[in-house]
């Protein structure tokens, strides 16, 4: 063997190859930095367009975030805004400030990140850009789940949201039973998904027809997705489900990627294809059913973010926790402009939502059809 | 008989749901050896690779790796010790020639230790005994078959395993490139010691490259050895089903198969003079053209 491992940098502290003791130093056209802390113990590669992308996607969040507690019909200056926030000043504001606006904001970044780093998951399994949990048929299987239990039981919110979250759960593991062969490849599950979310749509339309008028509009409401008057209870179900599936996502992220050149060469190279495949699909299905939960089946932000963020920083494969990044940007944003764009009058967010997804699908498939992939 | 060797195999039977391709089979791959499987299309050679790089689990019998059941290793320890060029694998889209190979290092990263600088000189010394340096910062989608065939290879030597599988390397190439690669292989078995086992679909690059040959009909092994010892004109025949003739190679020496003009059809053009070393402008010309 003559390709033997170079000892390793003895610095402490903060050090970056690329220099002249690096031997390739940047690679051209991707600069790509390798930062070593600890004296070694722990380094990993820094890209400095990736990094600069996100601090932009969480710098342009913080800003939608602020707006979104300031204005409304009963407007906040921002220096008030921020003493609402430490608990002082008027009745009015702190109500609206703590009360109203803090929790439905913190709802739309945390939906829009789970929306997003699920579309990942599920855009990288299929090797399809229109992977994600609206086409695999999650959606329409957390859809059916929850109008069933409107029609069906009358159903309480929570009710609503576990009816989601089961139909959901169920559709995805059918569909990748139905797609398992040897594996699942990625257009079967493309395919079977489409197949299942149209016999789950035939499903929902018959019970809603089925229905009394009011509960056939509250289901039909509900379908669109929407943020109205969402509170802190929704802020910590949402938190919670965050809180313990991101991390487990996060975590296959380089195995996901690894599987994205092929299940032979992910093998090869030591990834446990099927059990990761498995974990993904489960992790970010629960993801997707906890964001379903609360604010209804949000369209094209799992189908958009991963996408976006990965032109974006012109990532090598799906970058998970950009597509979190960019989902709860794109969710924000998306409420902040259901909310006031027609004044009085609150548009759903998924109405919106729909509007920027069908411009981006238009996009995508022109791209496509332009490189000649389609 | 095959305990000393690093890879080998017995007792084998290796099936796909319940259609099973091979059954009973004793493989070794000796050490530092160039080994080349040929045989028919669907004789199980991919299958047996397959097998030996514990992509398909034995349904009967067990592929011993280092001393051990290739089973009980962890995967990525697996990856450590042995390397597998599949048949077709996909770039990812955007992704440079850099960063595929890099990803070769994936079963040496740690959870806190993705990148170092030693993973930073094991590419570039990968990329440097593939000749692709210079690509280094470019998209692989730019690329021609004959150096993305070279990327591929150069991720699976930043792997840094000694022993290396190659599943139809050559495939998709034109005669030019298919050389390079097998000239590469070659250069990585002599110069710098690799185990190699390759299935190919020429058998006469075969016999030129192969130290150890290994001939597979229906699943079992027909003969092994060297190429000049049991590459004859009856073993042809009976592995392809075909007549031929063996004569030697005029450039190596090594066995040169030709097909026999079974149908009588082709009008047989004698050319006075030595033809050997005859060049043929045209086939020059197409040779960039792919």
């Amino acid at each position: 063997m003559t390709l033997t491992p170079a000892r390793t940098g003895t610095g402490s502290g903060t050090s970056t190859s690329g220099g002249a003791d690096a031997p390739v130093g940047r690679r051209p056209g991707h600069a790509t930095r390798t930062l070593s802390l600890a004296g070694g113990r722990i380094s990993f590669a820094v890209r400095p367009r990736v990094a600069a992308v996100y601090g932009g996607l969480i710098a342009a969040t913080a800003v939608v975030f602020a707006v979104s507690l300031a204005v409304g019909e009963y407007s906040i200056p921002l220096p008030r805004v921020l003493w609402a926030l430490a608990g002082q000043g008027e009745r009015l504001d702190l109500f609206f400030v703590r009360d109203v606006r803090l929790p439905r904001a913190w709802v739309a970044v945390l939906v829009g990140a789970a929306l997003g780093i699920a579309g990942g998951v599920f855009q990288s399994i299929s090797r399809n850009p229109l992977g994600s949990p609206d086409i695999i048929g999650f959606t329409g299987g957390a859809s059916t789940g929850a109008v069933a239990t409107i029609l069906v039981f009358g159903g309480s919110m929570l009710q609503v949201s576990l009816g989601a979250m089961a139909g959901g759960i169920a559709t995805a593991v059918l569909v990748y039973l139905l797609a398992f062969k040897q594996g699942v490849q990625g257009y079967r599950l493309v395919l079977v998904g489409i197949g299942i979310n149209a016999l789950l749509m035939a499903v929902r339309d018959y019970l809603i027809t089925r229905a009394e008028l009011t509960e056939a509009l509250t289901a039909h409401i509900w379908m669109i997705g929407s943020l109205n008057g969402r509170g802190w209870g929704e802020v910590i179900a949402v938190s919670i489900a965050a809180a313990v599936l991101m991390p487990l996502v996060l975590a296959l992220g380089p195995r996901l990627r690894m599987m994205e050149m092929g299940e032979q060469a992910a093998l090869a190279l030591g990834v446990p294809v099927q059990r990761t495949q498995i974990t993904a699909m489960l992790a970010a299905s629960a993801l997707t059913g906890a964001a379903i939960a609360v604010s209804g089946p949000i369209a094209f932000i799992a189908l958009a973010a991963p996408q976006l963020v990965r032109r974006l920083a012109r990532t090598q494969g799906t970058a998970l926790f950009g597509a979190a990044l960019m989902g709860a940007l794109l969710l924000a944003a998306a409420d902040l402009a259901a909310q006031h764009a027609l004044a009085p009058t609150q548009l759903p967010v998924g109405v919106v939502t729909a509007v920027i997804g069908g411009t981006y699908l238009v996009w995508v498939l022109y791209r496509e059809w332009r490189t000649g992939h389609a | 008989m095959p305990e000393s060797a690093r890879l080998w195999g017995e007792n084998l039977t290796l099936a796909y749901d319940h259609s099973v391709v091979s059954r009973d089979l004793g493989i070794t791959i000796p050490d530092n050896s160039f080994t080349v499987i040929v045989g028919p299309n669907a004789c199980g050679k991919s299958t047996l690779l397959r097998a030996l790089s514990r992509m398909l689990k034995p349904s009967h019998g067990a592929v011993h790796l280092d001393g051990r059941m290739i089973g009980s290793y962890p995967s990525k320890e697996v990856a450590r010790r042995l390397g597998l060029l599949p048949q077709s694998s996909i770039a990812p889209d955007g992704i440079t020639v850099a960063d595929l190979v890099a990803r070769g290092r994936y079963p040496h990263q740690k959870f806190l230790k993705q990148w170092s600088r030693t993973d930073e000189q094991v590419i570039t010394e990968a990329m440097d005994a593939t000749g692709i340096v210079d690509l280094a910062g470019r998209m692989v989608d730019e690329l021609s078959g004959g150096q993305r065939q070279r990327v591929w290879l150069a991720m699976v030597l930043a792997q840094q395993t000694p022993l290396l599988l190659l599943d139809e390397p050559t495939t998709y190439l034109d005669i030019a490139h298919q050389m390079d690669v097998l000239d590469l292989c070659a250069e990585l078995h002599q110069e710098r010691s690799y185990t190699l086992v390759a299935v190919l679909h020429d058998l006469n690059h075969a016999c030129r490259y192969a130290t150890h040959l290994i001939a597979m009909k229906d699943g079992q092994v027909v003969a092994e050895g060297s190429p000049s010892d049991i590459i004859t004109e009856e073993l042809v025949e009976e592995v392809f089903c075909m007549p031929v003739r063996v004569i030697p190679d005029p450039e190596t020496g090594t066995p040169l198969v030709v097909p026999v003009d079974r149908g009588g059809r082709i009008a047989r053009r004698d050319r006075p003079g030595p033809t050997l070393g005859h060049t043929d402008p045209d086939g020059a010309e197409q040779r960039r053209s792919a």
